[in-house]
């Protein structure tokens, strides 16, 4: 499902004319103590993988709440499939949530844990064992119906929570850091099981984290939260190449930031001048932004090339001394102090084994980066 | 075989036991001092008693004959008493009087176990903050001793007490209302007395429920009532049953309660057992009660184990 509309032409949120299917309309939460919420607005369209990324503390369990009904906001709306939510109470909206602990009831088995949810909706037995057979063996647990939930590793409770979730079909299901109780090779698993999941049945998904890497990984968008307010929503790709302020370019991944002066517009470039860059910079253009702005001119270390000759033409480029090199194996990252004192990071794929490699601690080399690849920020 | 392999192998099969272990383990000390405990303050007192429950009562000190007794002509006469036993299940007064108790204390601890749920499930839903104070309040009680608790009673209840010159006062009524005295008054007290008892162990075990386990019913479509039925009471049963079992017993002996608010149809085994003591001084037929009483308790649980291991 997902892939018909990565596959087509216009993406749904690209496409004027598509329904969103989950509006968050202008929520506010004012809390006494903590995570409170200001003003935010998004909407989700159908069958997305929708993330909430944010640290913790920024608002981003408490809208999953507010979504789900377990807390009500004291301003703005909640619509799902067009229809307002946001007075009813949370045994009746088709929503469910995985929490972060799972919330397996400990007394019930596997399947009377999955069948639990049907079972308020007065099913018959024959079609509540058929549906919990089904969703068994879509999240490969055949055979575990009998075992009750302290028998199962944290990989399978995980799973018993997610179908216990999935059986109840509803319209929309709310993931609260699902992936966070497992171990790293076990979460990286998970996380395309949980994508192919949701695509083979096509249920939205807005699931919550604070691991940048999975967010990326999983979602179709995402939203970058802090301070209860949603700074950026966009696809991972543009999050991370287009960021639209400082905090959300330090909050994904790496970044080397410079504070700087818009000096001139050219055709299609920008010119900045840095104190913190010996040479002038240019980034391709982004809008009209004054002469003189006060502007964070951005580029991420693995946009950065490193030699030991001087590049040939006068911009976007700086000398400086490698401090430090950290070896990961698949690449290197460089920590090179340049001439105004501060630390640049550059990373490179390790092409050359270690001993072979053209530059070790102490040399002085040169870091270049193209103008598309760098970033203006105003704010 | 060689010796040293014998030797070896005798070696071996004390290093292998369980006692070798436990010991080595020191878990055997540790199991020690409850063994100790009860043999000391358990099985050595209940032995005496049961020891005297077949002898007789005679004038004297003590009050009780002995069951070997020396003659002059060396003749060991051995007098085993079995007529209490035969006045417990042949009197209709013990039996009554036995059923009483059980009947009050089925009472008090269906009425504990339902108004501590309440309350329990009550004190697991307020914020944090007000937990330790509500917990404190119950357990306030305790730090009273017992006997003011249930003596509060009667100067709230009497002729002459609290509620009834109250009522007198704004013309409710004009003579004072009999509260004290009678069965009802008994199982209030009963209730009054023990409900703390019952909701301390089962807010014990709700504060371990994860609370998010309470809101996925929710979120399941299972409403706040339903899931009270179906989440809550299953997931503390364990301290339902601690519950029960304290309430129970303690109740089943009770002494004061019935004393004090009790009128002669409140009969109940405790006083049946101070009247025979005290009044009567017959120790060897309360020794005998007391066995007969928990010979009856340890068939009953005993029976329940049974079934329960045959599900």
């Amino acid at each position: 499902m997902e892939e018909s509309f990565l596959n087509t032409k216009r993406a749904a949120w690209e496409d004027p004319g598509a329904v969103p299917f989950v509006v968050v309309q202008n929520i506010s939460k004012s809390f006494s103590s903590s995570s409170p919420l200001k003003d935010v607005s998004f909407t989700v369209y159908k069958n997305e993988l929708f993330s909430l990324l944010g640290h913790s503390g920024c608002g981003k369990t408490t809208l999953l709440r507010i979504l789900a009904g377990f807390e009500k906001p004291s301003a703005g709306r909640v619509f799902i499939d067009g229809i307002d939510v946001t007075e009813i109470p949370v045994f009746k909206r088709p929503v469910n949530m995985m929490f972060q602990s799972y919330a397996i009831f400990p007394h019930l088995n596997v399947s009377e844990n999955i069948a639990f949810g049907l079972r308020q909706d007065k099913l018959s037995k024959s079609v509540i064992n058929d549906k919990v057979r089904d969703i068994l063996r879509l999240v490969n647990l055949s055979g575990f119906e009998l075992r009750f939930p302290d028998q199962l590793s944290g990989g399978q409770k995980q799973r018993v929570a997610l179908a216990r979730c999935l059986v109840k079909q509803p319209k929309l299901l709310l993931l609260d850091e699902p992936l966070a109780a497992l171990d790293k090779t076990l979460r990286e698993l998970t996380q395309f099981e949980l994508v192919n999941i949701q695509e083979s049945i096509g249920i939205t998904f807005i699931l919550v984290t604070h691991d940048q890497g999975e967010a990326m990984t999983m979602s179709s968008r995402m939203a970058v939260m802090d301070e209860g307010k949603i700074r950026q929503i966009g696809t991972p790709h543009d999050i991370y190449e287009f960021p639209n302020s400082k905090c959300v370019a330090k909050f994904i991944g790496k970044i080397n930031l410079f504070e700087g002066v818009i000096l001139e517009h050219q055709l299609d470039q920008i010119l900045i001048e840095s104190k913190e860059i010996s040479c002038i910079c240019n980034a391709t253009h982004t809008g009209a932004i004054p002469i003189g702005t006060r502007v964070t001119y951005a580029i991420r270390p693995e946009k950065i090339m490193i030699s030991t000759l001087r590049p040939a033409y006068p911009r976007n480029w700086v000398k400086g001394v490698i401090k430090e090199i950290a070896y990961v194996g698949n690449i290197s990252t460089y920590y090179v102090q340049i001439s105004s004192g501060k630390v640049m990071i550059a990373t490179l794929p390790n092409l050359l084994r270690l001993d072979d490699r053209n530059f070790q601690w102490e040399d002085e080399v040169y870091l270049f980066w193209r103008s598309e690849n760098s970033i203006v920020l105003t704010t | 075989m060689k010796k040293a392999d014998v030797l070896a192998l005798v070696l071996k099969t004390i290093k292998s036991s369980m006692l070798y272990k436990s010991l080595k383990n020191k878990k055997f000390f540790l199991a020690l001092l409850p063994f100790v405990w009860l043999v000391l303050f358990c099985a050595i007192p209940f032995s005496m008693v049961f020891r005297m429950s077949f002898t007789s009562a005679v004038f004297g000190i003590p009050p009780y004959s002995e069951i070997f007794q020396w003659s002059s002509d060396n003749i060991i006469k051995i007098a085993f008493n079995i007529q209490n036993y035969l006045v417990v299940i042949k009197d209709s007064y013990y039996i009554e009087s036995f059923i009483n108790s059980v009947i009050l204390s089925i009472i008090t601890v269906f009425a504990c176990s339902t108004l501590g749920l309440i309350m329990a499930y009550g004190i697991f839903c307020v914020s944090a903050h007000l937990r330790p104070t509500l917990l404190l309040l119950i357990s306030l009680s305790f730090w009273t001793s017992f006997l003011i608790r249930v003596y509060s009673w009667i100067n709230m209840l009497s002729a002459h007490g609290i509620v009834n010159n109250f009522l007198i006062k704004i013309g409710l009524i004009d003579e004072p209302i009999k509260f004290i005295g009678n069965y009802y008054i008994v199982c209030i007290g009963f209730i009054f007395c023990y409900l703390p008892l019952m909701i301390l162990p089962i807010y014990a075990s709700l504060e371990k429920i994860d609370k998010s386990c309470v809101e996925s019913a929710w979120n399941l479509g299972c409403g706040i009532y339903k899931t009270f039925w179906t989440l809550i009471i299953p997931m503390s049963i364990s301290g339902l049953k601690t519950g029960c079992l304290l309430v129970g017993t303690a109740s089943l002996a009770e002494f004061v309660i019935p004393e004090l608010l009790g009128g002669p149809d409140s009969l109940t085994f405790g006083r049946v057992l101070w009247t025979e003591f005290f009044t009567n001084l017959d120790w060897p037929m309360t020794c005998s009660l007391s066995v007969s009483m928990i010979v009856v308790f340890s068939a009953f649980f005993l029976l329940c184990k049974e079934e329960k291991i045959r599900q």
